[in-house]
């Protein structure tokens, strides 16, 4: 989404890009961005919380005015309300599960394998 | 530990994908310099595009992770999000107002903050390629763009 918001920008639409991922978005590099510390797949706002949800729009599109220059990052205010320990267990490698992400490493290779060997121009997408 | 850290999700995936027995490690693209332009006109008189990483919650969209214009005159009841990296142990995607802000700018633009949200959002396939990104899907993001005369983009990765 980075490379697009880049390509957007180059071609003169200003972009925001609203976020929980501030590692990936300062690596690559983005005109300007909101960072939500939230768990991934509800960067606006937690399930059902329409005033955070606004919030955040509000404060991107103010964002987008303001900012005078690229890689302009701001933190949004809010927190995440759920469990304070959400952010612990995101893609965790452990002895328990080991053993099970070795095999599913291997049948995700066998899959592609034979994808390709179908299609050579198929598409891999990143989960 | 403390409670409160940003997630190094690039590190945390590296491992993920190391136990896996992946030996390469993907490589986020890096630049020296950042595009950017600034606003032509107000936010109030502007049209806003919104770009998602959501698929359209249809036989199509569930079936074929791709460039997909949807329309935008109300948010939809659901999206397509599986296959998708979030974090299904502490939450769920079931309200698309969580990660799709079509309902929050029509709000906004009813009481005048934006121009108007454009005739369509779009939704963009995550790729390991690069090159598909850069050679294909953004130049097709912004056509449609130009096409729905987008003055300004709001992306919002899941």
């Amino acid at each position: 989404m980075s490379l697009v918001a880049r390509h957007l920008e180059q071609h003169g639409i200003p972009t925001i890009v609203i976020g929980s991922a501030l590692d990936i978005i300062r690596h690559v590099g983005v005109p300007r961005y909101l960072h939500t510390d939230f768990p991934l797949g509800n960067p606006l706002g937690a399930p059902y919380d329409r005033t955070v949800q606004r919030k955040h729009v509000e404060i991107a599109l103010e964002l987008l005015e303001e900012a005078s220059q690229a890689k302009t990052i701001r933190r949004s205010p809010f927190s995440w309300p759920g469990e304070p320990g959400w952010r612990d267990d995101y893609s965790e490698v452990t002895e328990s599960n080991q053993a099970a992400l070795a095999a599913a490493g291997k049948a995700r290779r066998a899959k592609q394998a034979a994808m390709k060997k179908n299609n050579p121009k198929q598409q891999i997408l990143m989960p | 530990m403390t409670n409160d850290y940003d997630v190094p999700y690039m590190e945390r995936t590296r491992l993920y994908y190391e136990a896996q027995g992946y030996s390469i490690p993907y490589k986020w693209a890096n630049y020296r310099k950042t595009p950017f332009c600034a606003l032509t006109k107000p936010l109030a008189q502007s049209r806003v595009g919104v770009v998602t990483t959501a698929m359209p919650d249809t036989a199509q969209g569930r079936a074929e992770r791709k460039l997909y214009s949807n329309p935008a005159t109300s948010a939809p009841d659901s999206m397509y999000t599986l296959g998708l990296s979030w974090h299904d142990t502490v939450t769920h995607t079931r309200d698309v107002g969580s990660f799709l802000p079509i309902e929050a700018l029509l709000a906004i633009q009813a009481g005048g903050g934006i121009g108007d949200l454009a005739p369509s959002f779009y939704s963009v396939p995550t790729s390991y390629s690069q090159r598909q990104t850069l050679d294909e899907d953004a130049p097709a993001i912004l056509d449609c763009m130009k096409s729905d005369e987008v003055d300004v983009a709001a992306l919002v990765p899941l």
